[in-house]
């Protein structure tokens, strides 16, 4: 009866002890996830999460501290926005100021294929635009030209 | 038309060297703080040499004032001390100081050593207030203005310079405000 009693305790415990630790995994992995999309401003090319500088432990306890508290991801974001601008964030926010990065690229990439597309075009297109005088005679003084070029090519060396 | 067609790829390139030009003459390190502009991160903490009293930035409500962060383990702040001790004896700002996540005795013996430029300096021993003002590389100063906005950040350490080709002015036009 007592051996029952403590293994019903027992298994009560493990359970409790599992969910917790499942729970402090899942806020675990959360604050991860969130620390790497954190930059650390002493050592700016590393994360949050990766960084050992100083201040990226301060900022680490912080971001603890405001996710325990029951703040959102975004509410965490917009607090160490607003102390050290968007240069935190490593995913920069869609703004006026930002357009040319974040659509830079792709205009870029776009007009190189416009210009692709052309030359493809022009390639393709049967003589047409390419050499409007080709099936036509060859005029008089160019023909004359070139003969004269043929005919005394001094050796070039 | 042909000809002007060959211009193109030059005149990308030069777009492209612009760019590079124009980042070249910047520092990376310097981070535009949101702050400048923005009402400065009220604080009230225990004062450096006197723990049972506190400063806060209520306390220096209608005066131009200068915050600096500095600290005994950091190097730079070295670099900049004499020019706030040359500052403080012209008596043209009061500079209070926050002493960033250092030890008292430290900060003290610091002080004693190298001048103590400050009007008062208040004791930040866990950095919580240097975040609030976005502090990331000491030395940082602020300057804040009659109402309480902060008007200008210098990101390392204070050059005569920035001083006198910016900090002195602002604070000249802010105290006839």
């Amino acid at each position: 009866m007592r051996l029952r009693g403590t293994l019903l305790l027992l298994v009560a415990a493990l359970i409790v002890a599992s969910a917790w630790a499942q729970g402090g995994a899942a806020f675990d992995a959360r604050l991860q996830a969130l620390e790497k999309e954190l930059r650390c401003l002493v050592c700016q090319n590393q994360t949050l999460a990766d960084s050992s500088a100083g201040l990226a432990e301060d900022l680490r306890r912080e971001v603890r501290t405001l996710a325990l508290s029951g703040k959102t991801d975004a509410e965490i974001k917009a607090f160490l926005v607003a102390r050290y601008g968007d240069f935190v964030l490593y995913e920069p926010p869609v703004k006026a100021t930002t357009w040319v990065l974040w659509f830079g690229p792709f205009a870029l990439l776009a007009g190189g294929a416009f210009v692709w597309a052309m030359i493809l075009r022009k390639r393709r297109s049967p003589a047409g635009s390419a050499a409007p005088a080709s099936d036509a005679e060859p005029r008089p003084d160019a023909m004359a030209r070139a003969r004269a070029l043929l005919d005394d090519t001094p050796a070039p060396n | 038309m042909k000809s002007l067609r060959l211009l193109v790829p030059l005149a990308v390139f030069l777009v492209i060297v612009a760019f590079l030009l124009a980042g070249l003459t910047r520092d990376p390190r310097e981070v535009p703080s949101p702050l400048v502009g923005a009402p400065a991160p009220a604080f009230s903490l225990v004062q450096l040499h006197d723990p049972a009293k506190r400063l806060g930035t209520a306390d220096m409500r209608g005066e131009v004032w200068l915050l600096n962060v500095w600290a005994s383990w950091c190097v730079s702040c070295r670099v900049e001390h004499p020019l706030l001790v040359q500052l403080a004896q012209a008596k043209v700002v009061p500079v209070v100081g926050l002493n960033y996540k250092d030890k008292n005795d430290e900060g003290k013996a610091w002080l004693a050593q190298h001048g103590n430029p400050y009007r008062v300096s208040v004791v930040d021993s866990d950095g919580r207030v240097g975040i609030d003002w976005g502090v990331y590389g000491v030395p940082e100063t602020f300057v804040v203005d009659k109402r309480g906005i902060v008007r200008y950040k210098q990101i390392g350490p204070l050059t005569v310079e920035a001083l006198e080709k910016k900090i002195l002015p602002l604070v000249r036009d802010l105290q006839k405000s």
